[in-house]
């Protein structure tokens, strides 16, 4: 665990040090370090302002929100797929399983094709992501039988509708401006993500985040069985809604300000209960902890590896598939 | 009385009752021993008594209060449920599936502490799988399983513990260590009801027997009086014997020799080749 721990603020740092732009790591220290010695009175420490104000900008107003939004979006991923996974007895469930990537999708390339701006854009994400589950979950209530199987086909149900609504919309976009924005907004990326998008989202990570870190050891009961927990005195319904609530706003977050991104919800819980069981009093610090890591180098990997940007999503997935199929192949997964 | 149950119905959808009319109580120390052939609603009841499923009809009362009164948890701390072993999906250790128990004790947002170990581990010690503790429970056998499910139960501390078909999928030696142990919680002041497929075993712990049939309890009340010859053909279809056998000092429940098996007679010698012969013809 200690390992785990001290490994996210290693990541973090030298992550800074990435980019095209660049800025020497000893320049980017010293402007890291510069506000927090101007703070101590009477100038007791002082660092020379070696660095050029274009150096102060791309660190503070680029690649510090950057990396902040990579560890909201893998920490929040992953404790979301780590509790759905949960919540859904089952191993290869991801955040997306109710249609909230679809439906924020569909939200954000409607946005683009009305030619809304950018903030509009993550609204319009955030609020479709957190209808197509509402649908999902009434759609669910309408039949009464084995809840948590028919909330998945619900799921599936309206992640296809929202799917294909995204085509639609993508079929009657302007193929040479509006088409593209669509595709790239579909497929990820923290580019773009400034200060103001991360003030937007955080209160609902925090809180999201926090509940189910709190009722994070009764998630384990929801894992064994629904009746055996509701025995073990736990109203499942209630806890099932709480859970549901939560991962929705952070999944929903996590797509209005980075786009979709597969992957990182299935594969890091996996990893974390490799490395600590499945006991989710430990799997979700640990998937926290490891979600923020995958991504910010994930994150890395798209600014560094080419002269443009690759998309986040791509990435996750070529990074995050084989990766997956590595792990299948060993035998501590527990449950194969 | 702990638990009374009065004109107990259920049906899940609007078409067939499942059981209606069930009236029985409970005391301290008792056990009670449901049979019944498969799928007549042995387990429907006991999910029912687990306040897993609301009743349809009649009442459940629980310390005289009216178990629809109470929530989950109130229910949780006086009953313990042991259902029929399933498949577990993620490799949980038997330590931690038994602290599980101590949910109803714990706040909502609380997570076990030193106390709650000890209590896991004192349960763990009554069924004696300490052997298997940091053991993943999809790895155990189903024996240990079973136990690791009535250590869980025990952990919640409850007075009744309802147990479905605790006996089934385990061998021969299991099915009466596990009957030794759920004798000697009751002994230790438990309450139990538990649903069986061996009526022989109702001799072996029960105090009370229930045969379920036709949706209601055919016959309830002592097992010499309700695990009868009549009563097993009636239930079951099949010739039985039930004898005192002075070996064993107790009631014995033992399938006839019928028509259908050709039992090996040790009368007679060894298996002939003319026996043989016959083997064919009889297919």
């Amino acid at each position: 665990m200690v390992f785990i721990y001290s490994l996210l603020p290693l990541i973090f740092i030298c992550s800074l040090f990435f980019g095209r732009y660049e800025v020497s790591p000893q320049h980017v220290l010293q402007i890291l370090a510069a506000p927090v010695t101007d703070l101590v009175p009477g100038n007791l420490i002082q660092i020379e302002h070696t660095w050029t104000a274009a150096e102060e900008n791309v660190i503070y107003q680029i690649r510090l929100p950057r990396l902040v939004a990579a560890v909201l979006v893998g920490a929040g991923l992953s404790i979301a797929g780590a509790a759905y996974q949960g919540l859904f007895k089952n191993p290869l469930v991801s955040p997306d399983i109710l249609g909230v990537a679809s439906g924020a999708g569909f939200g954000a390339a409607l946005a683009i094709l009305l030619s809304w701006n950018m903030a509009m854009i993550q609204v319009s994400a955030f609020c479709f992501g957190i209808l197509a589950v509402t649908i999902t979950y009434l759609l669910s209530r309408f039949y009464r039988t084995t809840p948590t199987l028919i909330l998945v086909l619900s799921g599936i149900i309206v992640a296809a509708f929202f799917t294909a609504l995204i085509s639609l919309t993508k079929y009657v976009a302007d193929p040479y401006e509006k088409l593209p924005a669509i595709t790239f907004w579909l497929m990820g990326s923290l580019a773009s993500v400034r200060y103001s998008d991360l003030l937007m989202v955080i209160p609902f990570f925090l809180i999201a985040t926090g509940i189910l870190l709190l009722i994070r050891w009764r998630i384990n009961l929801l894992a064994v069985g629904d009746d055996e927990a509701r025995a073990l005195g736990i109203d499942t319904k209630r806890m099932g809604q709480v859970i549901i609530l939560c991962s929705t706003l952070i999944t929903a977050s996590a797509v209005c300000i980075a786009g979709i991104i597969g992957w990182v919800g299935l594969v890091v819980p996996h990893l974390g209960r490799m490395l600590v069981g499945p006991d989710y009093t430990r799997l979700l610090p640990a998937c926290l902890l490891l979600g923020a890591c995958y991504m910010l180098i994930i994150d890395d990997l798209a600014r560094m590896l080419t002269n443009a940007e690759i998309p986040l999503g791509i990435l996750t997935a070529i990074v995050g598939a084989p990766f997956f199929a590595y792990l299948l192949s060993r035998k501590s997964v527990g449950w194969i | 009385m702990i638990l009374d149950v009065n004109q107990a119905g259920f049906r899940y959808d609007s078409v067939r009752m499942i059981f209606s009319g069930i009236s029985f109580s409970l005391g301290e120390q008792e056990v009670l021993c449901i049979l019944g052939p498969n799928g007549i609603g042995k387990s429907t009841l006991i999910r029912c008594l687990a306040n897993l499923y609301p009743l349809c009809a009649g009442s459940i009362r629980l310390h005289d209060r009216d178990i629809r009164s109470l929530n989950y948890r109130d229910v949780a701390r006086v009953i313990g449920y042991v259902p029929q072993a399933h498949e577990i999906t993620f490799p949980f250790s038997v330590r931690e599936f038994v602290l599980m128990g101590r949910a109803p004790h714990l706040g909502l947002f609380a997570s076990p502490g030193k106390e709650d170990r000890t209590k896991a581990d004192e349960a763990i010690g009554l069924v004696g799988i300490q052997k298997i503790t940091d053991k993943p429970v999809n790895e155990i056998s189903g024996g240990e399983y079973q136990l690791a499910m009535i250590a869980r139960a025990l952990a919640q501390e409850p007075e009744v513990l309802l147990l479905d078909e605790p006996t089934s999928h385990l061998d021969f030696g299991n099915q009466i260590r596990v009957l030794e142990i759920i004798d000697r919680l009751a002994r230790d002041g438990l309450s139990v009801i538990m649903s069986s497929h061996f009526p022989d075993h109702a001799f072996l712990t029960s105090n009370n027997v229930a045969i379920m049939q036709h949706g209601s309890f055919m016959a309830y009340g002592l097992a010499e009086e309700v695990v009868t010859e009549t009563n097993l053909k009636a239930t079951y279809g099949v010739d039985v014997s039930i004898t005192y056998s002075h070996d064993v000092e107790r009631h014995v429940c033992v399938p006839h020799r019928s028509g259908q098996c050709r039992c090996r007679d040790p009368k007679q010698p060894e298996y002939s080749p003319k026996m043989a012969a016959m083997v064919p013809a009889m297919r």
